[in-house]
């Protein structure tokens, strides 16, 4: 039966309640941004938003259609080169959170967002990498956010643009990281969290109304479940409002008329 | 540093050939100048920029690059680039070859090069694949920790352009809001061409620290407004997120891409971009 949200509400909501007021959170645009946002203008006020544009804490009242909008720079603390950026605030360590998308990702949250087919031949060139390869190994720990189908949950990655658990168990430790790596990944049918031994990731939380054969059906790799599965709490009407007021205000300050077409 | 009108810095500065870093993060990216750049029909160029979006896509369709360098290819918040893929997976209407990075590896190589530096050294690509299709990412050992780093050649382009918000008489540029990687181009590069919002007698009360390129850093100073649109100029106008909505279907398809590079960039001029920036502007509250 119909409930009163779409999945991909439920999707960013969940993403929300797992951000804390104390986190120092990067921020990747799209649905990461969303959920970061929603998390600021609900149970986290005073948690750090940063913008790869160089925004250090910034309080957007609309969501940025690019990663550099005015909106970011005129709400924020103060606002630092991209080199500064990348140098001080990343690989300086500054950073407790990383929280990204991507359009492939493997079971050990592995992220493709270079190419899907032969890098030299590609079926579909994607945007690239952009800031998420140092992203995933400077901070702290590491969100993600994907709506879930086969095409994007695939067994394995055809490039690894930047590293999650890589092939699994200590795999990052051997390659000398000390940062987590992703620690959740949130979609539009449920919650996975990386299984201690292996890191490989594992679904500890199901969003209301969604069946185990669901996710088997949307995910390319034999997906395995924690010992204990929660059922994902719905929205609340707050959490609801929040989000779609927070929508509505970004459609409205994008959908200005254009003089693009003469 | 020389002023000059647009078409004459783009004579002087840009030629065949030549690595271009055209540089702009979202903010101040300089269109106006792009364009100038197809009018005078500029071939084989290496397109130089992290995030290169829309106007790198109307310059590689048509014809001025053979490479580019980047780390993220795209429209914002929209989706591909058209022209630059239909270049790269079609060679429409020229095969164009890639290099490709991360931000991070960008923004230490710009910034290695205005340091007058061979190469940039940082914590980067662990367990990513770009060092296995990418000869320019190598690997340098620390030779006080041991640590394995990563290595990228410094940027040092033949000409670096920017937009910028000021400029005095002088021509000392300023800029403000999010500055991304435009001083180090500018610094990084053999030649350079500034465009401005506005030519004015003095910046004005600012802050010792605001980020001011000296005249003597410039190779020409050109004010053209509006001419960051449709990226946004702080203070000036907004970004025109519509237009890059708009642009998708216009870039999607190679005739009526063509048909409207022809009225709107082959058959107009820089002026056409102040009236934008009007429009714009009225709404920036």
């Amino acid at each position: 039966m119909a409930q009163p949200y779409k999945p991909n509400e439920m999707m960013t909501i969940a993403a929300a309640r797992a951000l804390r007021n104390t986190d120092v959170c990067f921020v990747g645009i799209g649905m990461p941004s969303a959920a970061c946002n929603l998390a600021r203008l609900s149970h986290a006020p005073d948690i750090t938003l940063i913008y790869e544009s160089g925004t250090l804490a910034t309080k957007p009242s609309v969501l940025p259609l690019s990663i550099g909008d005015g909106e970011l720079c005129d709400t924020a603390l103060t606002t630092v080169s991209v080199p500064e950026m990348f140098r001080y605030w990343l690989q300086g360590g500054r950073i407790t959170l990383g929280f990204l998308g991507g359009a492939q990702i493997d079971r050990f949250a592995n992220l493709n967002t270079t190419v899907v087919g032969p890098y030299d031949k590609p079926k579909v060139r994607l945007p690239g990498g952009g800031g998420a390869p140092e992203i995933a190994v400077s901070c702290g720990e590491i969100f993600i956010i994907m709506a879930q189908g086969k095409r994007s949950f695939v067994p394995k990655l055809d490039f690894v643009t930047s590293i999650g658990h890589g092939e699994g168990g200590e795999h990052r430790a051997r390659l000398g990281l000390k940062t987590k790596g992703p620690t959740r990944l949130v979609t539009d049918l449920c919650v996975f969290e990386p299984d201690p031994e292996t890191k490989e990731m594992i679904v500890t939380s199901i969003h209301p109304g969604v069946t185990r054969d669901q996710i088997v059906e949307n995910t390319g790799w034999p997906v395995r479940y924690g010992a204990q599965v929660a059922e994902t709490a719905p929205p609340t009407a707050h959490e609801l409002e929040v989000l779609r007021e927070l929508h509505t205000r970004t459609a409205l300050a994008h959908g200005e008329q254009t003089g693009v077409a003469a | 540093m020389k002023f000059r009108s647009l078409s004459e810095a783009v004579e002087a500065n840009v030629r065949d050939g030549d690595s271009v870093a055209m540089e702009g993060f979202t903010h101040l990216i300089p269109c106006a100048a792009g364009h100038e750049v197809i009018r005078q029909a500029r071939k084989r160029l290496t397109l130089i920029r992290m995030t290169p979006d829309i106007v790198y896509d109307q310059m590689i369709g048509m014809g001025c690059a053979d490479k580019v360098v980047f780390s993220w290819g795209g429209n914002p918040g929209v989706g591909s680039l058209h022209r630059f893929r239909d270049a790269y997976e079609n060679g429409w209407p020229n095969q164009i070859a890639i290099e490709e990075h991360s931000h991070a590896a960008m923004a230490n190589a710009y910034e290695a090069g205005a340091a007058g530096l061979p190469l940039a050294v940082f914590r980067g690509y662990i367990g990513a694949d770009l060092p296995k299709v990418n000869p320019n990412i190598r690997h340098i050992t620390c030779p006080f920790t041991g640590e394995r780093l990563a290595a990228v050649p410094s940027i040092r382009p033949d000409v670096a352009i920017i937009h910028a918000l000021k400029a005095d008489r002088a021509g000392n540029v300023l800029l403000e809001g999010i500055v991304g990687v435009q001083k180090e181009a500018v610094l990084a590069a053999k030649r350079s061409i500034v465009t401005v919002e506005e030519m004015v007698d003095d910046f004005g009360p600012r802050s010792a620290n605001a980020v001011i390129l000296p005249a003597w850093t410039i190779g020409a100073v050109v004010c053209v407004p509006g001419g960051a649109h449709p990226s946004y100029a702080h203070g000036y106008y907004k970004r025109d997120n519509a237009y890059y909505k708009a642009w998708d279907a216009i870039a999607r398809d190679r005739d009526t891409f063509l048909a409207w590079m022809k009225a709107n960039v082959l058959e107009k001029g820089p002026e056409a971009f102040a009236a934008q920036a009007l429009r714009l502007g009225a709404k920036a509250a």
